[in-house]
């Protein structure tokens, strides 16, 4: 009982800070009404771009400045040490290790996932009761990280051969005939694989969802007069469906590389980064606040910044040709 | 920037008649493929549930497809991870309430400064709003990691340029410890923050869409903009706040490395995603009680999903370009 009112006191912070907020803008509503005449709309504006843009100045670009900065100094922020930093990321001997695991990452779950989702979309278009299918692959698009790690961590799980199995993959790997299965999360170098298989299952709901809407948005009449001229199956997928989804299609393969490029939950709850499975985004965690080398943190978080850049530009261009062209 | 991902990507609906009429007769391959897949998908979340479900003996007897044989179940791990107990010092309880501490503000706030900024761009003529606009939503490039180090310095030391303090040094002056550490308000600000460009992006979609003469004829009659945002933008934005609402109430949610930098995993303010990750990670993992605390944190969003599914799908493909 203490407990439910500890918790119900929370909660109350939580609206508090609500109505807080509510009551302040209100007020400052109250007070920019009062201006009259010419200065109106100056006063409007700043009424209602100030909030936001102090919170953006202060949570966004300084700290963006900033970190660009901290990436040119040493350890502790004191001293300029150039580009040592970066460096140290491209050119250390164990460090190899996030980066061609990112890259690997980087190819294999957007390439994946969208394939996935490319196929069953495809798949979905011939179904006449498609809906439940639906939700449920994407379902775990609602699920954190976290919860996903925990949901594969149990599959994954190892048990000695000689003991009933606990983990699900082990348990059909040895129905299958496999006397010894490995223990999978310490198993160099597919380890990595089975951590993106994760960030897959998360991401070909969405690949799916996004990748149907376009299939079905497909004029009929296009796909009619290519089956007039006698194009069925692989000719009418490969010549009328992907170049009709092409943009899509990227929009959803670059979306996904975003969110790997970043990926940090899913390997710090599973293995964080040990066992030869380590990420830029973690290890750039690792190194700001558990080795707390501001300097290489920062570079590494800018390393990240700019490889999301083209992706997101690419990302935006496509969009606006896709737009144009409609 | 005026690209309008969710108006370009065409969204679940309704097959028009036409294409009705034009679809093949359904595969039975297919159907079977997408069947197969979908159990697939399926399995890794049944299999959490039914290990939180079965007594902790059973957990560690068998698997949890052991369930097939041997049907007892019990309602004693989420009893046990609720509350804690001989195992767990700690139950999840706390941190759930501090998730749902969190995600509140964390999800009001940002959409109600986003309809701000985006009504003033949109509706207030002043020089410069499309520079402003551009601005802020660029701001989506920007990953997380390059603010977090700066932004735990100054909540935890203050910043100023030289002696001019631009953030001030809360500190408690007995314990020497911020006082804005271990309280919710670094979160709520983070999150705020880091909501904002994709948020005003999407509220400007919808509220430069009123139609010019309703705000006109408002005007005219003497309405003030504030007036103008409380009676008519809010309610007319509505549909599109709700869908940025959900997408944001998830994030929030199933955040992980916003919490872990900005509240640890002490009880006081921790939200459940450190919790869980602790416990996952800890020597001697227990997993009927690791399974429940998971189904209990994930139950909620899933609700969430399953309800407003149309919505969330619309969120994400906007959100997909996000920071």
């Amino acid at each position: 009982m203490e407990e439910l009112g500890a918790g119900l006191a929370k909660v109350g912070t939580g609206v508090a800070a609500v109505a807080i907020v509510l009551g302040l803008l209100l007020l400052i509503f109250f007070i920019g009404a009062r201006a009259k005449g010419r200065l109106q709309s100056p006063v409007a504006i700043v009424v209602f771009l100030g909030p936001a843009i102090l919170l953006l100045a202060y949570g966004l670009i300084v700290p963006a400045f900033r970190t660009t900065v901290g990436s040119f100094q040493n350890a502790s922020g004191q001293d300029w040490v150039g580009f040592a930093n970066y460096t140290w990321i491209f050119t250390a001997p164990g460090n190899s290790t996030f980066l061609i695991n990112t890259i690997l990452w980087l190819i294999i779950a957007p390439v994946l996932s969208t394939g996935l989702g490319l196929t069953l979309a495809l798949l979905l278009d011939r179904m006449r009761r498609e809906s439940v299918s639906k939700s449920l692959i994407f379902m775990p698009m609602a699920i954190s990280f976290v919860g996903a790690g925990i949901i594969w961590g149990l599959i994954y799980e190892y048990r000695d051969p000689s003991k009933p199995q606990v983990g699900l993959l082990s348990q059909v790997v040895m129905w299958l005939g496999v006397e010894d299965p490995p223990n999978w999360l310490l198993w160099q170098p597919f380890n990595n694989f089975l951590l993106m298989v994760i960030m897959i299952w998360i991401q070909v709901g969405f690949a799916m969802v996004v990748l149907s809407a376009a299939i079905k948005a497909i004029p009929s009449d296009v796909v009619e007069a290519a089956e007039l001229d006698g194009a069925t199956g692989y000719r009418l997928f490969s010549k009328v469906t992907i170049p009709m989804i092409r943009g899509t299609l990227i929009v959803v393969l670059t979306t996904i590389m975003i969110a790997v490029l970043k990926i940090f939950d899913i390997v710090r709850t599973m293995t964080n980064g040990n066992f030869g499975t380590q990420v830029v985004a973690n290890e750039m965690y690792a190194q700001a606040f558990v080795a707390f080398d501001v300097g290489r943190g920062s570079a590494l978080a800018v390393v990240l910044f700019v490889a999301v850049i083209p992706l997101i530009v690419y990302n935006v261009v496509q969009l606006r040709k896709e737009r144009a062209i409609r | 920037m005026s690209v309008e991902a969710h108006e370009f990507i065409p969204l679940p609906r309704q097959d028009p008649p036409l294409a009705a009429a034009r679809r093949r007769l359904s595969s039975p391959v297919a159907t079977v493929i997408v069947i197969a897949i979908t159990v697939l998908w399926t399995i890794p979340t049944v299999g959490l549930f039914v290990t939180s479900i079965r007594p902790v003996w059973q957990t560690k007897r068998s698997g949890w497809w052991g369930i097939v044989e041997d049907r007892t179940v019990t309602l004693d791990n989420y009893v046990q991870v609720l509350t804690g107990g001989e195992i767990l010092p700690e139950g999840i309880a706390p941190y759930l309430f501090n998730t749902v501490a969190i995600v509140l503000p964390a999800t009001v706030i940002p959409i109600l400064l986003a309809c701000m900024v985006a009504y003033a761009i949109a509706w207030v003529p002043f020089r410069g709003a499309n520079i402003v606009f551009v601005g802020i939503v660029a701001l989506q490039v920007l990953p997380i990691q390059m603010t977090l180090l700066p932004l735990l310095t100054m909540f935890s030391n203050g910043w100023s340029i030289g002696p001019v303090p631009i953030f001030p040094n809360l500190d408690n002056p007995e314990t020497g410890r911020s006082l804005l550490m271990g309280t919710y308000v670094p979160l709520w600000l983070v999150h705020t923050t880091m909501a904002l460009p994709l948020a005003v992006f999407l509220m400007h979609n919808a509220i430069a869409r009123v139609p010019k003469e309703i705000i006109d004829a408002a005007r005219i009659d003497g309405a003030s903009h504030y007036v103008i945002f409380r009676r008519m933008i809010l309610p007319l934005a509505l549909p599109a706040i709700a869908a940025f609402a959900i997408f944001q109430f998830l994030w929030v949610w199933n955040d992980y490395i916003v919490a872990l930098t900005f509240a640890g995993s002490s009880a006081d303010v921790a939200p459940v995603t450190p919790y869980l990750a602790k416990l996952a990670g800890g020597y001697g993992v227990h997993e009927h009680l690791l399974t429940a605390g998971a189904f209990i944190a994930i139950v909620i969003p899933i609700a969430v999903f399953f309800l407003l599914q149309r919505h969330f799908a619309r969120g994400l493909v906007v959100g997909a370009v996000d920071g």
